[in-house]
C-alpha cells in the first residue's frame, strides 16, 4: 500500500531555524497528512529545541499545545522513519504564528526515559504524568512522576500495545481482604508526598478531602485541600476516576464504530465532539466533504455549543448560591434538544456525523423549530443578563476571583474561554478555519481580567454569536449531497452495489469490516466547547486505529486550580471550579 | 404584668398549630419555588401533593436513624433538638391576638432574643459532634455569622423599643395603633430583616449549610428524625421570625375590623414566610467574609445611625 503522506509538501522556515541557529543537523522531516512540520530529533537535543521554541523564536511557539506517546513496536508503515519503540511527541502551538510544529523524539525498549520539561512549560507536568502512567516511559527530573489517571496500585501501561484492552482477557476479578487493605492505602491522601507541610507558622493545616463526591466538582473529581481556617494554602487536583479508555479504545473499534464513543468524551458537547474525529479520519482517506455536510455540521456544532453554554450558564450561578436560574436555562437547553432530536433522533449524544458526511439529510421542515428558537433565545439571555450577570452579589463573588493572565493561560496550555477572558481574541474557528467557518460572520468575544466573571460573560457572548452563525446556516443552506460520494465514507454509497460487483464487495467489506483508512498521520483540532480539542489519529492502513490521541481542553484547565485558588477562600474555588466548565469524562477520556 | 394567658389548652393549640405550620411550609416551600422556576413541583401524593408532607414524615421516621461510630454521640444526639425546642418555645412570647398566646411577658423581646441566640448552639454543637471538617467549617461559620448578626439584631429594634417605649410584645404591638413601625423604622426593618435571615441561616444566608461548597455543612451526617429536627426547625424559625417582624414593624394583629385580628395575624406572618420563601429562591449567597464586612462596616454603623436618629426624634417630640 502507498503511504498516503508522502504527497504532502513540507514546509521549511523553522526547521531551516533549528538547522542554522541551532546547528542541528540530525534530524529527520516526517511528512503528514495535516502540513504539521514534524521532527525526528533525539533526546540530547530535545530541550534545546524546545527551549528555543519557546524563548528565542521569534514570534514563539508559547502553547504546549499536546504532550503524548506512541508504541510504535506493532506499526507496520514506518517508511522513512528512524527507529522507535515509543515515540513521544511534544505538540506546540504558535498564536503569532498561526501555525503548529510537532517535535518527535525515538525512544528504544532498552532506555525508556527523557529529560523532563515540566520547568520549561508547567502544563508539562500532568501531561508527563499521563504518559508516564500509560506508556511507562520516565521523565528524569519530573518533580512527582507518578500514576494521574490509572489507579497508584495499577499494574502495567495500558496505551502500551501488549497490555491487554478488555477485561476478557484478564483473570476474573477478586479483591481479598489484603489486596483491599493496599487498595484502601493507597488512596490515603499524605500530604508530605506532594511537598505539603502539616504545620504552618502559627497554626496547624487542615486537609480536606473534596471529592470524588461532592456536588460542585461536576463529576467524580477530588481535590486535596491544605487549608489555614477556610483560606486555600494549596491544593491538590487528582483526576482519573472518570477514566474509561476512551484512547484504548479507538485502538479496538472501527473508524466507524469509534464515533459514538467520541460523543461521550465531552458529553455536554454531543456531535461537536465527532467533529475534529470525524474532519481527521476524512483527511486520512482524502474525502472532500459535499458543502451542505459542512454546514449541517457547522449547525448542529453550534447547536451543541449553545447547549453546553446554558448548562455552563446555570450551573455557574447555581453554584455561587443562586438557585432558581439553572431552572430558566434547563428549559431553553431542552428546546435545543428538541431540535437535535428532531434531526438526528437523539438527544445529548447523537453521533450525527459520520466519516464523509453526516447521518441523515436534514428533515422537512428543520427549519421551522431553529427560526422559532433563534427569535427566542436572545430575550431570555438578555433577562438572564440582567438575573445572573448584573445581580451585585454574584460579581462579588466572582470578580477579581481566579483570575489568571494571557501569560499564564498560555504557559498552563489554557484555551478556549478561559484564554480568551484574558484578553487574546484567538478562536480556531477564525484563526484556522474548518468545516467551512470562513463563510460565517460572527465575532470573538473577550474579556481583559481574565476572571471567574469575564469568563462567564464570553461565553454568554459566544451564545449570542453562535445565534449568528446559525442564522446564517437557515438562510444558506446549501443544496446537494449531504455526504461524500467516495467509497470509504460510513456507511458507503449503496447506489450502485446491484450494478456491478465491485461497489457490491466495496460496501460489504466496508460495513462488515469497515472501511480501511490509508496509513498516515494527522491532527485535527475544533474550537470545542470548552477550548481547543484535537484528535491526533495515526493509521497504520488498517480497518482500526493504530493510535487515537485526544487532545481535550478540560485536561490542562483543571492543571491551573491550584494556580488559581492559592490564597482564596473554599468558596472562591467553588466559584473557580464553576467559571473553568469542565466535565471529567473530557478530562479522564 | 407578667401574666400568662393560654391555659394548657391554649398552649397545645399552639404548639400544635406551629407545628402543623412548619410541616407545611415543606411543601409550600418546594411548590412556590417550583412554580417561579417553571417547574412543578411535589404534586402526586394526595390533592395538589399535599399529602408529600405526611409521606416525608413517614419516610424520616422509618429511614435508619444512623449516628457515626466517630462522632461525640451524648452531643450528636442533643444537638438537632436545641434549635427545635428553642425555637417552639419562642412562641411562648407571640402576640397572636389580643386574648390569644402563651404568655404577656414584659421582656418578651430580649426573650426572644435571647432565644434566637441559644439557636446557634444546635448548629455549632452538630457541627463539632460530627466530626466531619466539613460540618465543622458550617459550623464555626455559623458561630460566626450568628455572634455578629446578633448584635445588629439587638441594635435595629431598639428603635421600636424607643418608639413604644416598652420591651412588652402586646404593647408594641399596641403602640402601632396610630400607624405601623415600618415607615418610622424603614431602615431598622431592613438590618433586622437581613439579621433574621442570617440568624436563621436561610438562604441566601445559609452559608453554615451551603451545599455547593460544604455539602450541607452542619447537618452533613444526620439523617432520619435528627435531620428532621433540623429541617421542621429551620420552617419553625422562619415561622417565629415572620412573627416577630409583623410584630414589631407591620402592627401584629391590627387590621381592618372586617377580619378578626388572629386571621389578621395570620395573613401577615404567611406573607411574610412566602417573602422569605422567595429570597432564597431569587439571590445568590454571599461569600463568608463578604457577609462578615457587609455586617460589621455597613449593619452596623447603620443600626447606630438609625438609633441615634430615632432617639433624637423622640426626645424632641415627648422631650422633657
Amino acid at each position: 500500500m502507498k503511504v498516503h503522506a508522502d504527497n504532502i509538501a513540507i514546509p521549511s522556515g523553522i526547521t531551516r531555524e533549528i538547522s542554522e541557529r541551532l546547528k542541528i543537523n540530525d534530524y529527520t522531516l516526517q511528512p503528514t497528512c495535516d502540513g504539521i512540520t514534524t521532527i525526528w530529533s533525539t533526546r540530547e537535543n530535545l530541550r534545546v529545541i524546545l527551549l528555543y521554541l519557546k524563548l528565542q523564536a521569534t514570534p514563539p511557539y508559547g502553547l504546549l499545545f499536546d504532550l503524548t506517546a506512541v508504541d510504535e513496536r506493532e506499526r507496520i508503515h514506518r517508511h522513512g522513519l528512524p527507529e522507535s519503540a515509543f515515540t513521544v511527541v511534544y505538540h506546540l502551538l504558535s498564536f503569532a504564528r498561526n501555525e503548529d510544529i510537532r517535535l518527535k523524539i525515538a525512544l528504544n525498549d532498552a532506555q525508556l526515559s527523557l529529560p523532563t520539561i515540566s520547568d520549561i512549560w508547567p502544563s508539562a507536568n500532568w501531561y508527563e504524568r499521563e504518559v508516564w502512567d500509560m506508556f511507562g516511559i520516565v521523565f528524569e527530573g519530573h518533580p512527582h512522576l507518578r500514576r494521574i489517571i490509572m489507579p497508584p496500585t495499577w499494574q502495567g501501561h495500558p496505551l502500551r500495545k501488549d497490555h491487554y484492552a478488555r477485561a476478557t482477557e484478564m483473570e476474573p476479578f477478586s479483591l481479598p481482604e489484603e489486596r483491599q487493605e493496599i487498595e484502601q492505602d493507597a488512596l490515603r491522601f499524605v500530604p508530605e508526598d506532594w511537598g505539603m507541610r502539616r504545620h504552618g507558622k502559627d497554626s496547624d493545616f487542615m486537609f480536606l478531602n473534596m471529592g470524588p463526591n461532592h456536588p460542585s466538582v461536576h463529576g467524580a473529581f477530588r481535590i486535596a485541600l491544605q487549608l489555614d481556617g477556610e483560606e486555600i494554602i494549596d491544593a491538590l487536583p487528582d483526576i482519573g476516576y472518570h477514566h474509561r479508555g476512551a484512547e484504548k479504545m479507538g485502538e479496538r473499534q472501527s473508524w466507524h464504530t469509534y464515533i459514538p464513543y467520541t460523543d461521550r468524551v465531552d458529553y455536554l458537547g454531543g456531535s461537536m465532539n465527532n467533529l475534529p474525529y470525524v474532519l481527521a479520519v476524512e483527511q486520512l482517506a482524502g474525502i472532500k466533504v459535499p458543502e451542505r455536510a459542512k454546514a449541517i455540521r457547522v449547525m448542529i456544532s453550534e447547536l451543541y455549543r449553545l447547549a453546553s453554554h446554558l448548562l455552563f450558564y446555570g450551573t455557574y450561578a447555581q453554584d455561587v448560591g443562586q438557585m432558581s436560574p439553572i431552572f430558566y436555562m434547563f428549559i431553553d437547553r431542552e428546546k435545543v434538544f428538541d431540535i437535535l432530536e428532531s434531526i438526528s433522533g437523539a438527544r445529548m449524544h447523537s453521533s450525527y456525523f459520520r466519516i464523509g458526511g453526516v447521518a441523515l439529510d436534514l428533515p422537512r421542515g428543520w427549519d421551522i423549530r431553529i427560526r422559532e428558537f433563534i427569535d427566542y433565545l436572545p430575550a431570555r439571555l438578555d433577562q438572564y443578563d440582567k438575573m445572573v450577570m448584573q445581580n451585585s452579589t454574584l460579581k462579588r463573588r466572582t470578580q477579581g476571583v481566579g483570575a489568571y493572565t494571557t501569560a499564564e493561560a498560555i504557559e498552563w496550555s489554557a484555551t478556549g474561554a478561559g484564554l480568551r477572558a484574558t484578553g487574546l481574541a484567538w478562536d480556531y474557528r477564525k484563526a484556522r478555519p474548518y468545516s467551512g467557518y470562513e463563510n460565517y460572520d460572527f465575532e470573538i468575544p473577550t474579556g481583559n481580567r481574565g476572571d471567574c466573571y469575564e469568563r462567564c460573560v464570553v461565553r454568554v457572548e459566544e451564545m449570542r454569536q453562535s445565534l449568528r452563525i446559525i442564522k446564517q446556516c437557515l438562510d444558506n443552506m446549501p443544496t446537494g449531497p449531504y455526504k461524500a460520494n467516495h467509497p470509504l465514507t460510513t456507511p458507503p454509497p449503496k447506489e450502485r452495489t446491484l450494478h456491478d460487483i465491485e461497489t457490491l464487495i466495496q460496501h460489504f467489506l466496508n460495513v462488515s469490516w469497515g472501511p480501511v483508512i490509508p496509513a498516515g498521520e494527522t491532527c485535527i483540532t475544533i474550537e470545542a466547547t470548552k477550548g481547543l480539542n484535537a484528535y491526533y489519529l495515526t493509521s497504520d492502513g488498517g480497518t482500526m486505529s493504530y493510535r487515537t490521541r485526544i487532545r481535550t481542553p478540560s485536561f490542562p484547565h483543571l492543571q491551573m486550580i491550584p494556580v488559581m485558588s492559592r490564597g482564596m477562600m473554599v468558596a472562591d474555588l467553588i466559584a473557580i471550579l464553576a467559571s473553568i466548565d469542565f466535565v471529567m469524562a473530557d478530562v479522564d477520556r | 404584668m407578667n401574666t400568662g394567658i393560654g391555659d394548657a389548652s391554649d398552649i397545645i393549640g399552639i404548639l400544635v398549630s406551629v407545628i402543623i405550620t412548619a410541616a407545611l411550609l415543606i411543601w409550600v416551600e418546594r411548590r412556590l419555588l417550583a412554580v417561579w422556576q417553571d417547574r412543578l413541583g411535589p404534586n402526586r401524593v394526595g390533592p395538589m401533593g399535599l399529602m408529600q408532607v405526611v409521606a416525608d414524615m413517614i419516610k424520616m421516621f422509618f429511614k435508619e436513624d444512623w449516628i457515626p461510630p466517630f462522632s461525640d454521640k451524648l452531643v450528636f444526639v442533643l444537638a438537632p433538638t436545641i434549635v427545635f425546642i428553642t425555637m417552639l418555645t419562642g412562641f411562648a412570647v407571640i402576640p397572636f391576638a389580643p386574648g390569644v398566646g402563651i404568655i404577656d411577658f414584659n421582656f418578651g423581646l430580649l426573650y426572644f432574643l435571647a432565644l434566637s441566640s441559644l439557636s446557634v448552639y444546635s448548629i455549632v454543637l452538630a457541627g463539632y459532634a460530627s466530626n466531619n471538617k466539613y460540618s465543622l467549617l458550617g459550623g464555626l461559620r455559623a458561630a460566626a455569622q450568628t455572634v455578629s448578626y446578633e448584635v445588629f439584631m439587638g441594635i435595629s429594634i431598639m428603635g421600636v423599643v424607643m418608639l413604644s417605649g416598652t420591651f412588652n410584645l402586646r404593647e408594641i404591638v399596641e403602640a402601632q395603633r396610630d400607624g405601623w413601625f415600618i415607615i418610622p423604622q424603614f431602615f431598622g426593618f431592613i438590618i433586622f430583616l437581613i439579621a433574621v435571615i442570617a440568624e436563621s441561616r436561610r438562604g441566601p444566608l445559609d452559608l453554615p449549610e451551603a451545599e455547593q461548597e460544604l455539602v450541607g455543612g452542619f447537618h452533613t451526617e444526620y439523617s432520619g428524625m435528627k435531620f428532621g429536627m433540623f429541617f421542621v426547625g429551620e420552617y419553625v424559625a422562619i415561622t417565629l421570625s415572620s412573627a416577630i417582624i409583623v410584630t414589631l414593624f407591620f402592627g401584629g394583629w391590627l387590621g381592618p375590623s372586617w377580619l378578626p385580628p388572629l386571621v389578621w395575624f395570620c395573613l401577615k406572618t404567611a406573607v411574610g414566610i412566602v417573602f422569605f420563601i422567595l429570597l432564597r429562591g431569587a439571590l445568590p449567597r454571599p461569600r463568608y467574609d463578604q457577609l462578615m464586612t457587609f455586617g460589621w462596616k455597613v449593619l452596623l454603623p447603620a443600626g447606630l445611625l438609625n438609633l441615634l436618629v430615632t432617639g433624637a426624634v423622640v426626645l424632641s417630640l415627648h422631650g422633657t
